[in-house]
């Protein structure tokens, strides 16, 4: 009962949900062997090389891994800044 | 007949694959069927004490790999119930003495006598799990609801998946639905959603099981204790019925009939 009232009045998630969310981020580096940190130096690189050849915006880029079953992608959202060149 | 070859794996210790062994064996024993549950946790016997026959050994998996006897001799008829029989395993400390391609023979001698070939899978992922992995038609990974278990399970599918032995079945065990509904344990749903494989089985946190290891007799065959219920539930689903998983969440007392008042439930 103490519980299910300290649940009421703290916005804390449960720790069942707490497990859940932790779990899927282990899940993803042990699957992928990605760390957070790999994942990062790898969004930077990709950055860099796309930057080469077109404008993007580093700030509105998302680079994500999905889940499908029990397979992983890669997601990549790079909006292409820099249209009013072509306007011309 | 040519026996399914079942292996029952975790990658974590101790979340119950040989209790599991046992009572899937036990069951699918009673519904009429021939079934040799294997130990193959070398150096770490366990199984002939769950089942309750420790003081009948004389012969054992690497006896009978290494030709000391026939497999026939190191096969140990249950007491209770026809057509169950174990091969225990060794209390050797060489965990070398038994190989995959070994455990592959032996298997294929018994599949002409056996409905099913039981294999229980010893921790970890070293040569005992390959052994186990080997001669498997089917996988049987076990887990309870909880963090490191829920990842070892996700090594080891990758495991199964990398040597063409998937898709695995996932076996939940120990849920307490209290728990569950409190959201102080993750939920079987979840569990599921988190290792994306199929669902053989759920079963709750049961003193039972515990009384019925006491006693070496498996619960499985108690035909009062949730836990026996859902193990039989496995063992109708491994013979391709469709059995509907059962309803844990409804409280039980008065507490539980509050919480759901209060809709903590869900």
């Amino acid at each position: 009962m103490a519980n299910f009232l300290t649940r009421l009045f703290s916005n804390e998630p449960s720790s069942a949900r707490q497990a859940k969310e932790r779990l899927q981020l282990v899940l993803i580096n042990d699957r992928t062997n990605l760390t957070p940190e790999t994942m990062d130096s790898l969004k930077d690189d990709l950055l860099d090389v796309i930057s080469q050849y077109i404008k993007i915006d580093p700030k509105s880029v998302k680079i994500d891994i999905a889940q499908e079953g029990r397979e992983q992608r890669l997601i990549a959202d790079i909006p292409i800044t820099g249209g009013e060149q072509r306007r011309y | 007949m040519a026996a399914k070859v079942i292996t029952i794996t975790s990658g974590k210790g101790g979340v119950g694959k040989t209790t599991a062994t046992a009572n899937i064996g036990a069951a699918l024993a009673k519904s009429g069927h021939t079934v040799a549950c294997i130990d193959a946790d070398i150096g770490l016997r366990n199984l002939d004490v769950v089942m309750g026959l420790e003081n009948r050994i004389v012969y054992d998996l690497v006896d009978a790999v290494e030709g000391r006897c026939r497999l026939k001799q190191a096969m140990i008829k249950d007491k209770h119930i026809p057509g169950l029989y174990l091969i225990p395993s060794a209390q050797t400390r060489d965990k070398n003495a038994v190989s995959p391609t070994d455990m592959i023979r032996l298997c294929d001698e018994l599949r002409s006598e056996m409905d099913y070939i039981l294999i229980d899978s010893p921790a970890g992922i070293e040569r005992g799990f390959r052994n186990a992995l080997a001669p498997a038609d089917e996988v049987i990974v076990v887990t309870n609801p909880e963090v490191s278990a829920v990842r070892d399970a996700d090594r080891i599918i990758g495991i199964i998946e990398a040597e063409e032995k998937g898709p695995a079945k996932l076996l939940i065990n120990r849920l307490n639905p209290e728990m569950v509904r409190h959201k102080n344990m993750i939920s079987a749903d979840d569990v599921v959603d988190l290792l994306a494989i199929q669902l053989i089985g759920i079963i709750p946190e049961d003193k039972n099981v515990i009384i019925s290891t006491n006693t070496g007799v498996p619960v499985a065959t108690d035909g009062k204790s949730l836990a026996g219920e859902a193990y039989r539930n496995v063992s109708l689903r491994l013979q391709g019925n469709t059995v509907p998983f059962m309803d844990l969440s409804k409280g039980s007392g008065l507490f539980g009939l509050i919480s759901n008042v209060f809709g903590t439930g869900e």
